[in-house]
C-alpha cells in the first residue's frame, strides 16, 4: 500500500477503507496495550498502536508529522518506557496483578464516555467532509514554513521547556545525599 | 473523507487510554495509558486542521508542540516513578496511599514510618 503517495494512487474511496483498516488495527493494539497481563508486551503493543496512527497522519497528507511521530514516540519514548520497566524490575511474564480492583468501574467510565463522545461527535459532524485534494497540507515545506514565521515564539519557549524538563529529570534521578533530602519534601 | 472517521477514531483511542489511565495499577501502564490520550488529541488536531484547511496550520504545529511536551512529560514522569521505586521499592500505585484519606490499619503504619525515617 503506498500510504506516503496516497493522494496520487489512492481513491477519496480506497483513502477511507485504508483509514478505516488501519483505523481499526490501531484501536485493537491500543485496546491491547490496556488489557493484556504481560507488562512488556503492553509496551511492544504500544508500538503498533503508534504506527498506525502515523499511518493515519499520512493518510491525512500530514507528512511531518507522521514522520516526527515515528520518530519521537516510537523512536524514543516507548525506548523510555521500556527502559523504565526494567528499571523497576517489572515481571517478564504474565502478573496477575496487572489491573487494579476498580477494574469494573474503570471500564463503566471508559464506555459511557465511548458512548457518549461517540454520539455527540457523529451527530454533530455528519455532513461535515475532509477535502484531501490538492498540495499536501502537512509536507515539510509547509510545516516549516508556518512553523518559523508564525509560531516561532511558542517553539522557542518549547524549547527552554525542554531543557528545564532535561534539568529536572537529572535531578530527580540523581542519586546523593541532597537529592534524598529534596526528594522527601 | 468523512470527518467522522477519525472523529471517532480519536473518540475511541482516548476512551481506551482513559480505561487503562483507571484500571491500571503498575505507574508506567498508567503512562502508557497518557500516552494513548494524548495521541487521541494529536489525531483530532491533525484531522481539524486538514479539514478546515488553516492558513497558519495551527492544529499541525499544535500537534508538534503537543508530542514536544509528551515527550518532556514521559521523561519527568519516568524520573519521578523510578524515585518512588528506588524509596519504597515498589511502583504499583494501589500501594502508594501515604495521603488517603482513610489510611488501611495495614499498610499506612510502615510506610508513615519509611517517610519519616528516610
Amino acid at each position: 500500500m503506498s500510504l506516503a503517495a496516497a493522494q496520487g494512487f489512492l481513491s477519496p474511496t480506497g483513502v477511507e477503507i485504508a483509514f478505516l483498516l488501519v483505523g481499526i488495527a490501531t484501536l485493537g493494539a491500543a485496546v491491547v496495550t490496556v488489557t493484556t497481563k504481560q507488562l512488556v508486551h503492553a509496551a511492544l503493543w504500544l508500538v503498533v498502536a503508534l504506527g498506525g496512527l502515523a499511518v493515519e497522519y499520512l493518510l491525512l497528507t500530514a507528512e511531518f508529522v507522521a514522520w516526527v511521530q515515528v520518530l519521537i514516540y516510537v523512536g524514543s519514548v516507548v525506548v523510555l518506557l521500556l527502559f523504565g520497566l526494567m528499571l523497576t524490575k517489572a515481571p517478564i511474564g504474565r502478573s496477575p496483578d496487572a489491573d487494579s480492583g476498580n477494574r469494573p468501574a474503570a471500564l463503566v467510565v471508559a464506555l459511557a464516555a465511548a458512548a457518549a463522545l461517540v454520539w455527540v461527535v457523529v451527530d454533530a459532524f455528519r455532513t461535515a467532509w475532509i477535502d484531501l485534494d490538492g498540495p499536501a497540507q502537512g509536507s515539510t515545506k509547509v510545516s516549516g514554513t508556518i512553523l518559523f514565521r508564525h509560531w516561532v515564539l511558542p517553539f522557542e519557549a518549547l524549547s527552554v521547556l525542554l531543557l528545564a524538563a532535561l534539568v529536572g529529570a537529572i535531578v530527580l534521578s540523581r542519586k546523593d545525599r541532597t537529592t534524598d533530602r529534596e526528594g522527601q519534601r | 473523507m468523512h470527518l467522522a472517521y477519525p472523529a471517532v477514531l480519536a473518540v475511541l483511542l482516548f476512551c481506551t487510554g482513559l480505561y487503562g489511565v483507571l484500571a491500571r495499577r503498575n505507574a508506567i501502564l498508567v503512562l502508557m495509558s497518557v500516552e494513548l490520550m494524548l495521541n487521541a488529541v494529536n489525531l483530532n488536531l491533525v484531522a481539524f486542521d486538514v479539514w478546515l484547511r488553516d492558513a497558519l496550520h495551527a492544529g499541525q504545529a499544535l500537534t508538534l508542540f503537543t508530542i514536544a511536551i509528551a515527550a518532556a512529560e514521559i521523561g519527568i514522569g519516568l524520573a519521578i516513578v523510578l524515585m518512588v521505586y528506588r524509596n519504597r521499592g515498589t511502583s504499583d500505585i494501589d500501594k502508594l496511599r501515604d495521603n488517603a484519606e482513610t489510611a488501611g490499619p495495614d499498610d499506612a503504619g510502615p510506610d508513615e514510618k519509611a517517610e519519616a525515617t528516610a
